[in-house]
């Protein structure tokens, strides 16, 4: 490009050139930018920050504070001035930090605190960080040990400490496996007693053999719980006895039973090893714990399993419908203006509004269909519904309509790129056509297939709008599979990974706390939908360039 | 070869195979027909079933005669009122000289009957309450009897309802109201506190107040009586109400004049505001509209009119808000529904209206009796219509009346709701008590809706199109093969994460970085000129570092710079131009309203979540303009972007044409970025710093809350069936233009 005046460049026309550049720039940054931010503060969310430390002098009151720095941001000092801090302004600006104090029982968890209040941070070696089930973390130093009441001698209390923890963790899974499971299952089982009985009695089939069955059934459940909760008295007997105590900020000492206690750590004493240790150990429990504290804390396993399983079983639905339709238009259907027609309304669904779908769901599958078959099949359960309700069932078949259109759309692409050579060739050797179709054309496009249902099961995973309506909730007390006859229980609620972002970022109490644990399953949502997409993106190219080898 | 490969069979066994995948064959095409033709069903089936669901919104009202009878019982004396109970089984009729009679509705038949006011001589009775039932009559000593009829209902054995009648007192077997004056025209209100008795005479007005007062001891409840009297300018008063919360009284005379005088304060009232209310003609009946906030006047011309308190700037002022047609004829009763604003509206001819006030419609109109219809009274569900004709025949009727409240006008035109100050459109669907007029304008929300688009498109309009034309056009191909599916892959993002971003993260941000946002707009492409224009300027060996086509990529740095400036500036900026404090200024010197979570950041959000989709489409567009066209231009002598815009945009734009619609279509139809990043409040303003609340947004908050079968639910789907329409005729023109380009390539 030879140099040329400013008034021959406009007149080129490339100053539009590069405005146009500019936008595909723009776009790129604002994906990757996006996709980085979500990274950044999703993975930061497992990484232990230091706890700080220093004095705080507000209206003539000095207070000590520990915590974490959770964010800074620079204001204007005039700004502070009117939102009533004493400050001389001189036009510049202050940093203004916002201080995770938690010990949530005294006060709020998050603070802003401003620089020029602050005395210098330090970072205390044993500062300790006392995760808990109950009232979220607190911070202080760990002063001592008591058991029943009466202090425990030691010397090196971070060592002490670390059996009585384990042996607390242990109690406390003994405690959850009986009442998570056992008790839960008994409970369950005699809710379907009493329904097998209303069923008998409703249907005039109670006989005086039966009745006496379902007692006896009955009285051994009852024994069993009686039982069950005998040993469960006696293990909370035992949770409470030890304790430990935590010095705070203010100088406080708290006791802090050892059954509330996640774990406890001290980030300051761990180096670079140990960090990427603590990373990994929170990485994993979110991955694979229930979540706490109305789902701002703990992990979030239950959600990655209904979204799992509800995709699972939208994929057993789509795929064989979504495939012999599209079969039926390319392969059976004569080839006019009403396929035409039928496939420009396929492709057009596409781009429904998936709310749309949600309230057809609602609607039909829900209200009519299972409302029918609650009349029908669960007469016993009345009033409360059994399909009649929103439902994991009901969600995935819902997702399964919203997803045909994205399994028709890539199987017919596949289809369409099978050679026209080959399938006369199969037909020439007096195959019938449908084993041309089985033999033939299926086997070659079942990567097409393939694709389109990655592509479904990428959206499927996505989508929030329609689920809320039809079967999603913030907090299932059980998973749809679990080991209750019949095992998969397709009337039950479910969690999503979708509807936890949009709830836990919206609809929680505390959302400041919850803000970093959003971004880690946004993060994750956005992980497995990237990866799911460039997956079906290379399946597409692969099988593009073999049937161009085919082809020619 | 000798042997064939395969073994000999025999011609019967090879036949019966042949049969057999024949067979195989036939199946299969007729399993994949039906299973073919079945999901094409299904897709048709959403359509179908939003629309069944919808429709019974518009589908009016049926009457149907259950029974009538003569009955000489129920026609002794005349009838002051029948009260109805909720299942519409059992009826109390009120004579005017203070008979009660419990009777079946279906048969007439007289379960109990008694004198209510035994021992006084009855001049006078009033229905006080028409949705409560409260009856009154007044004696020739001065007293007044308040009673209410209840129903009772208990459970038998088999679970079948009972209900049993009984009459209750309340306040006791009299109240006294002007001792040895006769009463005449008077009216009572019953309240949470307090009673109020309001009697005439002659011209002066008795205001009885009973205070209530729960006793500490056993809850038992105290009465305690004060009455003040007042002098009227006008004489011949024909009738008196008092409004809820017993603040407000009305006084109609014999000409049509109505007075409203403020009794909060019984011992100072001030004078009246005197409205004339006949339109010149003398009324013959006023009734309050369930809630008791509306008047519905009868003129003696047969018009009906609805008035309600208006606060203007002058204070308030009894209006008239709307005509109401009920068809021809002599009106001869007028019976409001208790849970909505509907009335039943009774002719000399027999024929029987169905009237809702909000939707101004007449749902039905319907001949029911060959004579004149002297009084009737509908159930508290509205399900049932009972009337009593003029030669004692009476009627008992089913009505099927589910949705009166929709009307096209209601549903999508200015409309003056209860206590607002004008015809406004509103959307406000549900509220805890039954004397709520649902507001259910859809327009707000289509408002919202298109605002929320037209902002998203304003961004990704721009972006996505330059963006298509660079990548298609001008950019190297090695690059386009990365830039592209980075680009398509932002449309699998899942908007929840968008909305979550945009809510959480991007609108506190905007917030506080308000003028980096509005400086970029106007910096960022002059810097980008300002660079392009010193990069030609350079010496062609440093440019030849950069080969052509990879420029886009140049400017990453730059854009990330000059916003990374514009951000710390940002402050600066404030304090410079707007007093330190952009939000407050735009408030207080502009007088803008400013929310967090406003268009703004939908526009931005949302704006992102379309681009990928526009830019697909019209980048397709674009490249697949048949290279001989360009190179056509080129050989001519034009510059690159001279082809562009001359030679590829116009072969192109239809294609482009076709993404931007289906990138609106996706933008009209998003609901969890509308559902975070904005405020959800119905409003109808255009300002770019304030919310709005979609249609899809809408649905996926009432949804879940909304009754099944409701007027709200069905309204809900008549969103749904507008979004789906609305969308799928928007894709399908995108769709046809787009398959016509194709061909129009094929030719080329």
């Amino acid at each position: 490009m030879s140099q040329l005046s400013l008034k021959g460049w406009l007149r080129s026309g490339s100053p539009w050139i590069w405005l146009n550049a500019a936008a595909v720039a723009m776009s790129l940054i604002a994906v990757i930018g996006l996709l980085g931010i979500i990274a950044v503060y999703g993975l930061g969310y497992f990484w232990p920050g230091q706890v700080a430390s220093f004095e705080y002098k507000e209206n003539g009151h000095t207070t000590q504070v520990i915590g974490e720095i959770h964010e800074r941001e620079e204001v204007a000092i005039s700004r502070l001035i009117e939102a009533g801090y004493a400050l001389t302004d001189d036009g510049g600006n202050a940093n203004r930090f916002l201080i995770r104090k938690g010990n949530r029982q005294q006060g709020a968890d998050f603070g802003w605190v401003i620089e020029p209040y602050m005395s210098a941070v330090t970072y205390p070696e044993n500062a300790a960080v006392v995760e808990r089930y109950e009232w979220g973390n607190a911070y202080g130093f760990i002063s001592g040990i008591k058991r029943e009441g009466k202090a425990v001698p030691s010397t090196d209390l971070q060592e002490d400490l670390k059996p009585l923890l384990e042996k607390a963790e242990h109690l406390k899974a003994k405690i959850d496996a009986i009442e998570k499971d056992s008790l839960h299952s008994i409970n369950y089982q005699l809710e379907r007693l009493r329904l097998q009985e209303r069923k008998w009695l409703l249907s005039k089939a109670l006989t005086a053999e039966r009745q006496e069955a379902l007692a006896s059934e009955r009285s051994d459940l009852n024994a069993q719980m009686s039982g069950f909760d005998q040993t469960l008295s006696e293990l909370r007997g035992r949770q409470g006895l030890d304790v430990l105590v935590l010095k705070l900020s203010s100088g406080q000492e708290i006791d802090v039973p050892l059954s509330v206690v996640v774990r406890v750590y001290y980030p300051n004493q761990l180096g670079v090893l140990g960090k990427f240790g603590f990373y990994f150990t929170k990485v994993w429990e979110f991955l694979s714990e229930d979540p706490r504290e109305a789902n701002t804390e703990g992990g979030i396993f239950p959600a990655i399993f209904g979204t799992v399983m509800m995709v699972i079983l939208m994929s057993i639905f789509v795929t064989p419908f979504g495939v012999i339709a599209a079969v039926y238009l390319r392969e059976y259907s004569k080839q006019g203006p009403l396929t035409r027609v039928i496939r420009i309304a396929v492709n057009n669904l596409a781009g429904v509004p998936s709310i749309v779908y949600g309230v057809f769901g609602l609607g039909f599958f829900v209200y009519f269909l299972g409302g029918s078959i609650d009349s029908l099949f669960f007469p016993e359960s009345y009033p409360s519904p059994v399909f009649g309700t929103p439902g994991i069932l009901w969600a995935s078949l819902t997702l399964a309509i919203l997803t045909v259109p994205v399994v028709i759309v890539a199987t017919e692409e596949g289809l369409s790129r099978v050679p026209i050579s080959v399938r006369e060739g199969s037909l020439a050797l007096g195959a019938t056509k449908a084993e041309t179709l089985w033999n033939v054309i299926l086997p070659m496009s079942s990567p097409a297939m393939m694709t389109g249902l990655i592509l479904a099961v990428a959206r499927a995973a996505g989508e929030v709008a329609p689920l809320m309506l039809v079967g999603v909730v913030k907090l299932a007390p059980t998973l749809p599979l679990d080991g209750d006859l019949p095992f998969l229980h397709l009337d039950r609620k479910f969690m999503h990974l979708g509807f936890h972002i949009y709830d836990v970022g919206f609809q929680s109490p505390n959302v400041e706390a919850a803000r970093p644990l959003v971004f880690a399953t946004a993060f994750l949502l956005v992980l497995v939908i990237v990866i799911l997409n460039l997956a079906s993106i290379t399946i597409r190219n692969n099988l593009r360039e073999k049937y161009r080898s085919i082809g020619s | 070869m000798d042997k064939p490969i395969l073994p000999q069979v025999s011609p019967a066994l090879a036949e019966k195979r042949r049969k057999r995948r024949l067979i195989r064959d036939k199946v299969v095409s007729w399993g994949v027909g039906t299973g073919g033709v079945s999901v094409i069903a299904v897709i048709c089936l959403i359509f179908f079933y939003l629309m069944y669901v919808a429709m019974p919104l518009f589908s009016g009202a049926s009457i149907e005669k259950v029974a009538s009878y003569q009955s000489d019982v129920l026609s002794q004396g005349k009838t002051a009122h029948i009260a109805i109970n909720e299942h519409g089984t059992l009826g109390a009729r009120f004579t005017q000289l203070g008979q009660l009679q419990f009777f079946q509705l279906q048969d007439g038949k007289v379960l109990q009957q008694e004198f209510v006011a035994e021992g006084h001589a009855l001049t006078s009775y009033s229905v006080s309450d028409a949705f409560k039932n409260t009856m009154a009559y007044g004696a020739d000593d001065g007293s007044v009897v308040i009673m209410q009829p209840k129903f009772k209902v208990t459970f038998g054995q088999n679970d079948e309802r009972i209900i049993t009648p009984e009459l209750v007192k309340p306040y006791g077997e009299s109240v006294m109201v002007h001792e040895g004056l006769p009463v005449s025209v008077f009216n009572t209100r019953d309240g949470e506190e307090q009673m109020t008795i309001a009697s005439v005479v002659h011209d002066q007005l008795y205001l009885t107040t009973l205070t209530k007062e729960v006793s500490f001891l056993d809850d038992s409840i105290e009465l305690e009586a004060s009455s003040e009297t007042i002098a009227l300018s006008h004489a011949d008063i024909r009738q008196v109400l008092i409004g809820p919360e017993q603040r407000l009284l009305y006084l109609l005379d014999g000409e049509g004049s109505l007075l409203v005088y403020d009794i909060s304060d019984p011992s100072d009232v001030p004078k009246p505001q005197v409205v004339l209310i006949g339109d010149g003609h003398q009324v013959e009946r006023l009734q309050f509209l369930t809630g008791s906030l509306s008047l519905i006047v009868t003129n003696e011309k047969n018009q009906l009119s609805q008035w309600f308190i208006v606060r203007g700037e002058e204070g308030e002022h009894l209006t008239k808000i709307r005509t109401l047609e009920a068809g021809g004829g002599d009106i001869t009763a007028v019976a409001p529904e208790a849970r909505r604003k509907a009335l039943v509206v009774a002719d000399a001819k027999g024929y029987v209206s169905l009237v809702h006030t909000t939707a101004e419609t007449v749902v039905l109109r319907e001949q029911i009796a060959d004579q004149s219809i002297q009084y009737l009274n509908i159930s508290p569900r509205a399900t049932v219509l009972f009337t009593q004709a003029e030669t004692g025949t009476f009627y008992l009727h089913h009505i099927d009346n589910e949705h009166p409240e929709v009307s096209w006008k209601a549903l999508w035109g200015k409309v003056w709701y209860e206590s607002y100050s004008e015809p406004e459109y509103v959307w406000q669907s549900s509220s805890a008590d039954n004397d709520f007029e649902p507001k259910l304008s859809l327009t707000p929300l289509s408002f919202g809706t298109l605002k929320a688009a037209f902002y998203a498109m304003l961004v990704a309009v721009p972006l996505a199109i330059f963006g298509a034309m660079y990548t298609a056009y001008f950019m190297a191909p090695k690059m386009r093969s990365v830039v592209k599916p980075t680009i398509e892959i932002m449309e699998a993002l899942p908007t929840v994460v968008l909305g979550f971003l945009a809510g959480l993260w991007l609108a506190p941000l905007i917030e506080q970085y308000m003028p980096a946002i509005f400086s970029l707009l106007i910096v960022l492409p002059l810097s980008v000129l300002v660079f392009g224009y010193f990069w030609q300027r350079l010496p062609d060996s440093m440019q030849d570092i950069v080969p052509e086509g990879w420029h886009g990529l140049l400017l990453v740095p730059v854009i990330l710079f000059v916003g990374y400036l514009a951000f710390a500036l940002s402050h600066s900026i404030e304090g410079l131009f707007f007093a330190g404090d952009m939000r407050a200024w735009l408030t207080n010197d502009m007088g803008i309203d400013f929310d967090q979570r406003n268009a703004l950041i939908i526009g931005i959000a949302m704006g992102f979540a379309v681009i990928p989709t526009i830019f697909s489409i019209a980048e397709d567009a674009i490249f697949s303009v048949p290279r001989h066209l360009t190179n056509g231009s080129l050989a001519l002598g034009a510059t690159t972007w001279h082809t562009m815009v001359n030679v590829v945009l116009p072969t192109a734009s239809p294609g482009i044409f076709s993404g931007v619609m289906m990138g609106f279509g996706r933008a009209v139809g998003e609901t969890m970025i509308v559902l975070m990043a904005t405020g959800n409040t119905p409003i109808m303003d255009f300002n770019i710093f304030e919310g709005m609340r979609t249609l899809a947004a809408n649905i996926a908050v009432e949804m879940p809350e909304a009754e099944v079968a409701s007027t709200h639910f069905r309204v809900l789907f008549l969103a749904a069936l507008v979004l789906f329409l609305f969308t799928f005729v928007l894709n399908t023109v995108a769709e046809v233009i787009r398959q016509r380009l194709r061909n129009k390539y094929g030719k080329m």
